[in-house]
C-alpha cells in the first residue's frame, strides 16, 4: 500500500476543488471542475484526477473532509464536513504565523476572515444576500460585454482611463456598463472599472487586521485584482500558491488533524468518475 | 451519501395545556365579535392592554396574528397584496402580512379553530408607539378601512434612564384615552378592576421571568425556540388568571427537567444568546440546526420583553406607564449594551447571534455598531445574520446555515 494521503473536497456552488496532501502537509495533487448539477459525480471525478496526480489511489486515502455548499452531497461518507469558513481559517493557520485577514472571493459569496497571531479565528463575515463583488458579478458582466472571463485580466491591464461604477447592485451595474458603452467608453476601461468595483465591494465588507491575503477562483484567474487591492489597502496583498484551492487544502488539513483514521475508502461507490 | 442528522426539539408537555388556553382565548374573542356581547379592542403588543381588560374589552393583538401568519409560512404570499396597495416591502412585514391577510380574506385562525371565520372585528384600535411608528400606521389603515377610531400613546424613544418626566408624559396620555374608551365600552372605568389587571399582569411577569431563568441551568431545559411559542399567554393574556395558572405548570415541568439533568438539546456544548426577532417561518429549521450542532440558543432580549416588574396594584396607571417605558426597545444604546452584557453574564453565554431583520430596524440592534462594542467589552464572539421575521423572500437559508455552522465551529475551536 502506498503512503497515506489526506483529502479535502470543496464542493462550491460554482466549482468543485479537491486537494490531496501528504503527512508533511505538501500538496501532492489537485483538481478543479465546474460543480454542475451532479455534485457527487463531479467530486468523484475531481478526486480521482487529483489522486492520480498525487500518484496514489482511493485506497491510499487515510482521511477526507468535505466543505462547501455541496459538502453533504459528496456521494460518499467523508470523515466529517466543515464549513468553508472553518477550512479557510484552518488553511490560514497553517500558512501564516501572524495575524492575517483572508479575503475569499467565491462564485456566489465573499468572505472576510480575521485570524489572530495564534491562528485563531477572531471573526468572519460573509457578504449579504446580493452578488456585489462576487464571481457571479464578473460572470454576469462578461456575458453583457460578450468577452470571455479568461480574457478579462489582460484587458483590464490595458486600461488607460478606468471607468468608475458606483452601484452596489449587479443589475444597476449592468445598466451603468451599458450606459458607458453608449458613451463610447473603451472595453478595457470598463473591465478595469468592474475589477475595481469587485475589489471595493470586498474591501468594504469589514476592517482589516494584519496582512491581507486573497483567495478564491476569481483572484486565481485575475491576479490583477490582487494588485489593485494592494494599492487600495496600502500594502502588498498576498496571493498565495493555489488561491483557488485554499478551502480544499484547509479541508485536507482537517483530515490530517484526525488521529483516528476512519478512512472513506470502503464507502466510495465505484464508477462515479465521469465529470 | 452523507446524511444530515436530524435532531428535534424535545416536546414540552405543558404545550397541550397552552394550546387549550389559547383556543379558549380565540373562541372567546370570536364570540365577543360575532355576538356583540363584549366590545373588541385591538391592541399593539405593549399597548395599554390592562386598561382595555379592566374596561371589559376582549383584546385582539394584531402582532400575535401576524406572527401566526409568519409561523404558518403564509405571510410571504400575503405581503405582496399590501405591497400592491402602497405599503413598501421594506416596512414591517407583520404589518404587510396582516393587512395582506385582511385584503385576501385569510386568517390562520380559521384553520386552527374550526368555526372561526375571520379575525374579530374591532370596536376600537389602540396603539403605543413605544416599539415603532409602524404600529400606528398599521392601526391607521384599519381605522380608515373599517371606520373605527384609532387612539393611542406616542411614546418617547431612545430613553436612557426612565425619569419622572417620561412617566408623567405617558401617564397623562393613558389617562386621556379613558373617556373615549369608556364611551365605546359603555361603562365607567372601575379602578379596582384596573388594579386587579395590573397585579395579575405583574404576577404573570414574575412567573414568565422564572420560566426564562430556568435557562441559567446547564444544560438549559428550554430553548429560545420554545420560548417564542410559550410566551403567547404572556403576550395576549397577561392581566388574566389563566396566564398565571399556565406558567405555574410550565415552570414545574422545566424545574423537573433541571432536577433530572435533562437539557432541551442533548449534549449541550455551547450556549447562545439570540438578539432580535425570531424568523417565524424557520423556527423548527433553526431549532434543528442548533440542536444538531449541540448548541442551545437559550436566552434572548425578545422573549424577555414581556417582563414588567413595574406593574403596581397601588398605582396602576402610572405603573403601566413606567412598565411600557422600561422596555428594551424604547431604550438608548448605552442601556441596551449594558443590558446585553448583563444577560451574557447571567446566562453564561458563549456567543451572540444578532438577527438583522430587514423589515424591522427597531428590533435589529446590529446596525449601529453595538455588536462590535459588546464584543470588545466582553470578548464574547458575535455573528450577524440577515433575515426577516415574516418575509421569507429576504432569507437565504444556505447562507444562514453556513454562517451559523461556522460560528459554532469558531466557538468550539476557541476553547
Ligand atoms: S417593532 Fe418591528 S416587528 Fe414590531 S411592529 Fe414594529 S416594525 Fe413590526
Amino acid at each position: 500500500m502506498s503512503t497515506p494521503v489526506f483529502v479535502g473536497l470543496d464542493i462550491g456552488s460554482s466549482r468543485t476543488k479537491v486537494a490531496v496532501i501528504g503527512a508533511d502537509r505538501q500538496v501532492l495533487g489537485h483538481a478543479v471542475r465546474k460543480s454542475g448539477t451532479d455534485f457527487s459525480a463531479t467530486a468523484a471525478a475531481c478526486l480521482d484526477e487529483s489522486l492520480e496526480m498525487a500518484g496514489t489511489r482511493r485506497d491510499g486515502i487515510a482521511h477526507a473532509v468535505s466543505t462547501g455548499y455541496g459538502r453533504a452531497n459528496v456521494g460518499f461518507v467523508t470523515a466529517e464536513s466543515k464549513t468553508e469558513i472553518g477550512c479557510l481559517s484552518r488553511w490560514g493557520r497553517d500558512r501564516f504565523h501572524e495575524a492575517v485577514t483572508i479575503i475569499d472571493i467565491g462564485g456566489q459569496d465573499n468572505k472576510v476572515i480575521k485570524l489572530d497571531g495564534d491562528g485563531r479565528r477572531a471573526s468572519f463575515k460573509m457578504n449579504r444576500k446580493c452578488a456585489a463583488g462576487t464571481g457571479a458579478f464578473l460572470e454576469e458582466m462578461s456575458l453583457r460585454l460578450d468577452i470571455p472571463l479568461e480574457a478579462m485580466d489582460a484587458l483590464a491591464r490595458q486600461s488607460l482611463e478606468m471607468v468608475k461604477l458606483g452601484s452596489y447592485c449587479t443589475v444597476f451595474s449592468a445598466t451603468e456598463v451599458l450606459e458607458n458603452i453608449r458613451h463610447g467608453k473603451k472595453v478595457p476601461d470598463i473591465v478595469k472599472g468592474l475589477f475595481y468595483s469587485v475589489v471595493k465591494r470586498v474591501l468594504e465588507m469589514d476592517s482589516h487586521a494584519g496582512r491581507v491575503v486573497m483567495t478564491g477562483g476569481v483572484v486565481a484567474h485575475n491576479p490583477y485584482i490582487v494588485e489593485m487591492a494592494g494599492e487600495m489597502v496600502g500594502q502588498p496583498v498576498i496571493l498565495p500558491e493555489y488561491p483557488q484551492l485554499a478551502g480544499a487544502i484547509g479541508a485536507s488539513l482537517y483530515a490530517l488533524d484526525e488521529t483516528d483514521p476512519v478512512g472513506i475508502r470502503n464507502n466510495i461507490p465505484a464508477g462515479e468518475t465521469n465529470g | 451519501m452523507a446524511e444530515e442528522k436530524k435532531a428535534t426539539r424535545k416536546k414540552i408537555h405543558a404545550a397541550d395545556l397552552m394550546n387549550k388556553i389559547m383556543a379558549d382565548y380565540f373562541y372567546g374573542l370570536n364570540e365577543a365579535a360575532t355576538t356583540g356581547k363584549r366590545k373588541v379592542a385591538w391592541c399593539t403588543s405593549v399597548g395599554p392592554a390592562e386598561l382595555l381588560q379592566a374596561l371589559g374589552f376582549a383584546v385582539h393583538f394584531p402582532e400575535n396574528h401576524a406572527a401566526m401568519l409568519g409561523a404558518t409560512r403564509t405571510s410571504t404570499d400575503l405581503i405582496p397584496a399590501a405591497n400592491a396597495i402602497g405599503y413598501s416591502p421594506d416596512i414591517c412585514s407583520y404589518l404587510t402580512a396582516d393587512i395582506g391577510a385582511y385584503l385576501k380574506g385569510f386568517t390562520p385562525l380559521a384553520k386552527a379553530y374550526p368555526g372561526i371565520q375571520s379575525v374579530p372585528k374591532p370596536d376600537v384600535l389602540v396603539y403605543n408607539t413605544n416599539q415603532c411608528r409602524d404600529v400606528q400606521d398599521w392601526m391607521a389603515w384599519y381605522s380608515r378601512k373599517l371606520g373605527v377610531p384609532s387612539i393611542g400613546v406616542t411614546s418617547p424613544k431612545n430613553v436612557d434612564e426612565v425619569t419622572d418626566a417620561h412617566i408623567d408624559d405617558v401617564t397623562r396620555q393613558i389617562e386621556a384615552l379613558i373617556p373615549t374608551l369608556e364611551g365605546i365600552a359603555g361603562v365607567k372605568l372601575d379602578m379596582d378592576r384596573l388594579r386587579e389587571a395590573a397585579s395579575l399582569a405583574r404576577e404573570c411577569t414574575e412567573l414568565w421571568k422564572q420560566v426564562l431563568e430556568t435557562a441559567i441551568a446547564s444544560p438549559s431545559p428550554i430553548t429560545f425556540f420554545d420560548e417564542t411559542i410559550h410566551m403567547a399567554p404572556a403576550v395576549v393574556l397577561r392581566g388574566t388568571q389563566q396566564a398565571i395558572d399556565y406558567y405555574k405548570v410550565l415552570l414545574a415541568e422545566l424545574e423537573q427537567r433541571i432536577r433530572d439533568g435533562v437539557g432541551a438539546v442533548d449534549g449541550e456544548s455551547s450556549r447562545i444568546y439570540w438578539e432580535g426577532m425570531p424568523v417565524w417561518g424557520r423556527l423548527r429549521q433553526h431549532s434543528e440546526l442548533f440542536a444538531n450542532l449541540k448548541s442551545t440558543v437559550l436566552a434572548s432580549t425578545y422573549c424577555s420583553s414581556w417582563i414588567f416588574p413595574s406593574f403596581d396594584w397601588n398605582d396602576p396607571i402610572r405603573s403601566m406607564a413606567k412598565a411600557y417605558l422600561e422596555l428594551f426597545i424604547v431604550r438608548s444604546d448605552r442601556y441596551k449594551e449594558k443590558y446585553i452584557k448583563g444577560m451574557i453574564e447571567k446566562f453564561r453565554i458563549d456567543g451572540i447571534i444578532y438577527h438583522d431583520a430587514k423589515t424591522c430596524p427597531y428590533n435589529s440592534n446590529s446596525r449601529y455598531g453595538l455588536p462590535g462594542r459588546v464584543e470588545a467589552d466582553t470578548g464574547i464572539p458575535s455573528l450577524v445574520i440577515s433575515g426577516d421575521l415574516n418575509d421569507l423572500r429576504l432569507i437565504s437559508d444556505e447562507q444562514t446555515k453556513t454562517n451559523i455552522e461556522a460560528f459554532i465551529e469558531q466557538i468550539a475551536e476557541g476553547r
